[in-house]
Order: structure tokens, then C-alpha cells, then sequence
């Protein structure tokens, strides 16, 4: 009797998901990708190109006459030389609730703060999906509970992150990784609950006529993991992830006058060692209608600063960025981005190219180069420093 | 002795409604243009974009716009791309202002990035089409100087004619030529010339059909760039008014939930 009812209270709700799931809404793309290495690989399992395929559908449910939102974003990557690469996430499955004045946001979702182009140093609710791409802008969906209240004196967002998501990096057959490879299964935490550690964040923004500004506040797992050296099973030297409780209080200001766009990204970070501040402060100048064409222009220069200098976990400590952004206004939307980041005092180089081009209505070509020259011994791209790329990319959006 | 101060001062009344300037009947002209269509409250519509390059080949573009008026300042915008599908769920905020730059933000779904556009950017492309973004923006009469010139028949329809010159330095356009009819005060027809006064753009008005009993809405707009060649037809659909959009729709978190 109670196995009917069960049943009937399945098939009921089945039905009612069925009828409510055919009134979303399907898109997303697939893509297929092609790296090619210019240098031969410095360690033994790794290979001169890659192939990889992705995939993202999205599905979006929105009720008539509401605006009240149900998405659900799974991701998956196959690749062909490493495993760890070869991933899936559930980017989002989240369910937003729009009041008067409020928003509830329940659910696996991304959030993004800042606005700085080099690097994020305020955005910190999302871990990063590290094998995506080494630029760190692919993030890894964030279980969380948000409640945002919407008000003339600006936005209080509120944050409840119960659940962390571990850094994903490359596997000893990758290529753009440490000397050592990071065994993501020896992580270990400050918190004695681990994963399970409920993180919590605030943040407040408001925009002015000209001028965007955010507060945030930060307590909870440091998405950046401090890289201890440890062994594997096999006794071989490994690295292992070490997650510490860190607060993290961030400051991010766009400003616009003309041409001009000057932002302004700064946290202050205490955990287990010294406190540290790091920024990001730059600006962005744009040409529009370069040489009577549809050509914008844009200029970019930020200066990236961590207080920790050569202790920094990022190689940007005393940093000078540079940059190019083309937009060429044409019917494909094509977009070049040139930039290039030096280290002040070691000279070490990175350099950046990212290119697209629409073709057709439905396909997307997309070209990504990177180069790193002069990197010293001690920086931390030196496991990288013969792993400049070309990726080529071809995406079909449906 | 009473009848004559009275005389003069019936002469003067007329003869100054007779020295207003070419400025100030410009500016009456955009006022009233504006007047017009005030109390509109709020509406949303369809867009579709047709580019077409100068060998003919088009391509599509469609978009969903919400506009909130704001009796106080320029109106509020919100325009949610829906295709081409990769920039599908790409959003864009505006704030146009009457005494400053229009504020901008665009949401960018990929990176879940909320960017400000530099107010500069007004001379820009939107989308890749012929239309700058201060094309599309919101006319708030206080973001030109005017002049009026004379009376002429568009396409059969009796129109004054006027120049009108953008106040940012900013603009993409040294001044503009509009026609507006004379029964409705609705643009018919518009040339933009560029920084160096040489014609442009021409911007054209079709099919008007008139809402709530009072505001007119055009359901084609054709912009054809005589330097280039290309063109980007507008064609609008499904206007509907007063449906109940608020301050709260024109926001940061709606932008992000715009899609």
C-alpha cells in the first residue's frame, strides 16, 4: 500500500516535472579544441599537442508571469593526454527567487566580483577549475545560499557556502603544471570538518553615476591552497594542497570619465601566517572608430601588487600588465586581446592572445596563444616555462 | 493716450513672437517632440537586426528590449541579446542622463561579469551593426543644441527641418539633420555627419503606428552608411505598454537575470 502510494506520489510529481521542464528553455554549445605545444615537454609523460571536446548545455525554466528562475548548467571536458583534465561539473542547478526588494538564490551557482582584467583578487566565492584554462576564469559551481536585499542605499548580498569545492590541476600527463604534480587526493584542511566547513561571505554594492563600488567580506576555506610537499603512495614527491581558514575583506571600484575606465581591486587577507594586502589598480582607455573605421580601440595597464612578495602564492607580486583589446564591430563580432604581464624585478614574461571569430550564426572559432620567457628558478611558472601554446578552438552553439 | 502703450505693447508681443531664433524654435520643436510622447510609462518590445554588408550578405540579430521612463532624468534601458546563440543571455543596462553621460553596463553570461562601458564608448558599434550606441539611446532633448531651418515635404509628408548638434564631446557626430512631421512631430528621417562634416550615416523611419492613443512607435527603422556601404534594418515587434516594469527591473540583479 505505501509502495502504491509512493509511487503515485512519483508518477504525480514526475508528471509535474515533465510538464514544467517542457516549458524550459535548452541552449549551450560544444566544442572541440586543439593545443599545440612549440617546445618539446620537460617531463616524461607529457606530449606535444592536445586534443580535447566539451560540452555545456544550459537549461533555463522560467514560470509565466514570474520571475522566479529555475537553471540547471552541467559541464563535462574529455581530453586526450590527461585525466585530470577529462572532468565534468555541475557548473549550475540553482533555483531564484525574486521578491520586491530581495532575491533568494539557492543552488549550485557562480558569482563573480571585481574589475580588474589581469587578475580577480576580490572574487572569491567560486573555486577555480584550474585545468580549463590557466588564466583562472573558469570556476567551479558553488553550492551556496544567497540572500541579496536590493535597496536604495545599494545591494547587501549574504552568502551561507556549506559545501567546498577542491582546485582541479593538471595530472602528471598534463602540460602547464608544477615540477611536481599536486595530488588533489592528499589535500588536507585547517578545519577540522574539512570540505564540510560552512564558509560565509557578505558583500555591498552600489553604483553612482559613473562610479561602481563593492565591500565584500570573506570568512571561510581559502580557495587558494598553500602547495606543501608531501609523497604519494608510490613514495614518489608530490604536492598536496593545503586548504587554511582564511578572512578576506575586498574593495573593488570601477570608475568612468570619457574614454577613461579606472579600477581599482584590493583584499586584505589574515589566515594561519601574516596577514597580507594585495591589488590590482589600472585602467582601461578606449578609442572608439579607430581611423574612421568600426574599430575600437582599447588600452589596458594595471599594476599587480602582493604584499608577500617571493612568499606570494601567486606569481604576480610586483607586476606591471599591458594590453590590447580590439574589437572590430564587425557582423562575426571578431575580438582580438593582446596583453603581455612582466615581473618588475625578476623580468619574467607571460604573454597572452586571445582571438574569436563568429562563423555563420551557430559556430564560433576561437584562438588562445601564450608564451612565458625569462622565468626564474624560484618563480612559480617555472614548471611552465617550455609550455608555450597555441589552442585553436571551434565551438557550435545550439 | 490709453490706446497707444496698449498698441505697443501688441506690437511687441508680435514682433518678438516673430524674432524667435532659429536656436529657440529648434529647441521648441525637440521640446514638444518630447512632450508628445511623454507618459508612456514603461514598455518592452522585439527586435530584430538585419546587417548587411556591402556585397549583401546579412546576418541576424535579435533582442529584447525594456525601457522605464524617468520623468526627473533619462530613461532606464534594459536589452537582453538573444541571438546569435553565442552571445545569447548578454545584457545591456543603460541610465541615459540629461546633464551627464548615460551610464552603461554590460553583463557578460560566460564569466557571470557584471563590466561598466566607458561613457566615451557612445560612438561605438552596437553589435556590429551601423547604429552607435548613442544612435539607440535614449533622446533626451538636453543632449543636443539645436537649430531650425526650414519646411520640407519627406516622402509626401510635410516635415520642419532642423540641425541638431551633440553636447558630449564624446559623440561620434558633429551635428545631424532631422526631419520631423509637422502634424505629429514624429522623426522621419535623420543624416548624421561625421566629426569631419562629410554625410555619414542616414537613418529612416517607416511604418509608424501609434499606442495608448498618443505614442508612436516606427516599425522599421533602415540605417545605411554611405562610407561604407552596409545597413542594419531594425524592425520592431510586439511593442506593448505599461506593463507594470519598475525601478527593481533595472538593476545589477536583473541585468544578471535578464536572459
Amino acid at each position: 500500500m505505501a509502495t502504491h502510494v509512493t509511487r503515485a506520489g512519483l508518477g504525480l510529481a514526475l508528471g509535474l516535472w515533465a510538464t514544467t521542464v517542457c516549458a524550459g528553455e535548452w541552449s549551450g554549445y560544444a566544442a572541440l579544441a586543439y593545443t599545440g605545444y612549440m617546445h618539446a615537454p620537460l617531463y616524461a609523460d607529457q606530449a606535444r599537442s592536445d586534443f580535447s571536446v566539451a560540452l555545456q548545455p544550459e537549461y533555463r525554466h522560467r514560470r509565466e508571469n514570474s520571475k522566479d528562475e529555475f537553471t540547471f548548467i552541467p559541464f563535462v571536458r574529455l581530453d586526450q593526454q590527461d585525466a585530470e583534465r577529462s572532468h565534468g561539473d555541475i557548473r549550475e542547478l540553482a533555483w531564484v527567487k525574486v521578491g520586491e526588494a530581495y532575491e533568494w538564490r539557492v543552488g549550485v551557482r557562480k558569482v563573480f566580483w571585481g574589475v580588474a582584467e589581469s587578475q580577480h583578487l576580490v572574487d572569491i566565492i567560486n573555486q577555480t577549475d584550474l585545468v580549463e584554462n590557466i588564466d583562472a576564469e573558469a570556476k567551479l559551481g558553488q553550492p551556496m545560499v544567497n540572500f541579496a536585499a536590493i535597496r536604495s542605499w545599494g545591494t547587501l548580498d549574504v552568502f551561507i557556502l556549506p559545501y567546498f569545492r577542491e582546485r582541479t590541476f593538471p595530472g602528471r600527463d598534463g602540460r602547464l603544471r608544477t615540477e611536481l604534480v599536486v595530488d588533489t587526493d592528499q589535500a588536507t584542511y585547517e578545519s577540522s570538518r574539512g570540505r564540510r566547513h560552512v564558509d560565509y561571505a557578505l558583500r555591498w554594492s552600489k553604483s553612482f553615476s559613473g562610479v561602481d563600488i563593492g565591500v565584500s567580506r570573506f570568512y571561510g576555506t581559502s580557495r587558494d591552497p598553500r602547495l606543501l610537499l608531501g609523497s604519494n603512495g608510490a613514495g614518489t614527491p608530490v604536492l598536496a594542497p593545503r586548504y587554511d581558514l582564511i578572512h578576506q575583506t575586498g574593495v573593488d571600484v570601477a570608475l568612468t570619465a570619457g574614454s577613461w575606465l579606472w579600477k581599482l581591486e584590493a583584499i586584505h587577507r589574515s589566515g594561519p601566517g601574516a596577514g597580507y594586502t594585495a591589488s590590482t589598480a589600472g585602467f582601461e582607455y578606449t578609442f572608439s572608430n579607430v581611423l574612421h573605421s568600426t574599430v575600437d580601440l582599447g588600452v589596458l595597464a594595471e599594476y599587480l601588487y602582493d604584499e608577500r612578495g617571493d612568499t606570494a602564492t601567486t606569481p604576480f607580486q610586483d607586476d606591471i600588465f599591458a594590453g590590447l583589446r580590439l574589437a572590430f564591430n564587425d557582423a562575426q563580432g571578431s575580438e582580438l586581446l593582446l596583453g603581455a604581464i612582466q615581473d618588475r624585478r625578476s623580468h619574467a614574461r607571460f604573454f597572452n592572445v586571445e582571438a574569436s571569430r563568429r562563423l555563420g550564426s551557430l559556430w564560433k572559432l576561437s584562438l588562445q596563444a601564450r608564451a612565458f620567457t625569462h622565468i626564474p628558478v624560484n618563480d612559480l611558472l617555472f614548471g611552465m616555462r617550455q609550455d608555450d601554446y597555441i589552442q585553436v578552438e571551434l565551438a557550435r552553439y545550439f | 493716450m490709453l490706446k497707444r502703450p496698449l498698441a505697443l505693447i501688441l506690437c511687441l508681443i508680435a514682433f518678438s513672437a516673430l524674432a524667435e531664433t532659429p536656436e529657440e524654435k529648434g529647441l521648441a520643436i525637440a521640446q514638444e517632440s518630447d512632450r508628445r510622447d511623454q507618459g508612456f510609462g514603461d514598455s518592452t518590445v522585439d527586435l530584430e537586426m538585419v546587417l548587411k554588408n556591402r556585397h549583401g550578405e546579412e546576418s541576424r540579430r535579435k533582442l529584447r528590449i525594456a525601457t522605464l521612463e524617468v520623468r526627473s532624468d533619462g530613461d532606464k534601458g534594459l536589452s537582453i541579446f538573444d541571438q546569435p546563440a553565442d552571445v545569447k543571455g548578454t545584457a545591456l543596462l543603460t541610465f541615459s542622463h540629461k546633464g551627464a553621460e548615460d551610464d552603461l553596463w554590460l553583463y557578460l553570461p560566460a564569466l557571470a561579469r557584471v563590466k561598466r562601458i566607458a561613457s566615451a564608448n557612445k560612438s561605438g558599434s552596437f553589435m556590429g551593426s551601423e547604429f552607435a550606441y548613442e544612435d539607440i539611446g535614449s533622446q533626451e532633448v538636453e543632449k543636443y543644441t539645436y537649430k531650425y531651418l526650414r519646411e520640407e515635404t519627406y516622402e509626401g509628408v510635410p516635415c520642419l527641418v532642423m540641425e541638431r548638434y551633440p553636447v558630449s564631446p564624446y559623440s561620434g557626430y558633429k551635428r545631424e539633420l532631422a526631419w520631423i512631421d509637422k502634424a505629429e512631430y514624429r522623426s522621419f528621417k535623420i543624416e548624421y555627419y561625421d566629426r569631419k562634416d562629410s554625410l555619414l550615416k542616414t537613418l529612416t523611419w517607416k511604418d509608424y503606428k501609434q499606442y495608448l492613443n498618443k505614442h508612436w512607435r516606427a516599425a522599421e527603422m533602415y540605417m545605411l552608411n554611405h562610407q561604407s556601404g552596409k545597413s542594419t534594418l531594425l524592425k520592431w515587434n510586439n511593442y506593448k505598454f505599461r506593463v507594470g516594469l519598475k525601478d527593481a527591473d533595472f538593476n545589477e540583479a536583473s541585468l544578471k537575470r535578464a536572459h
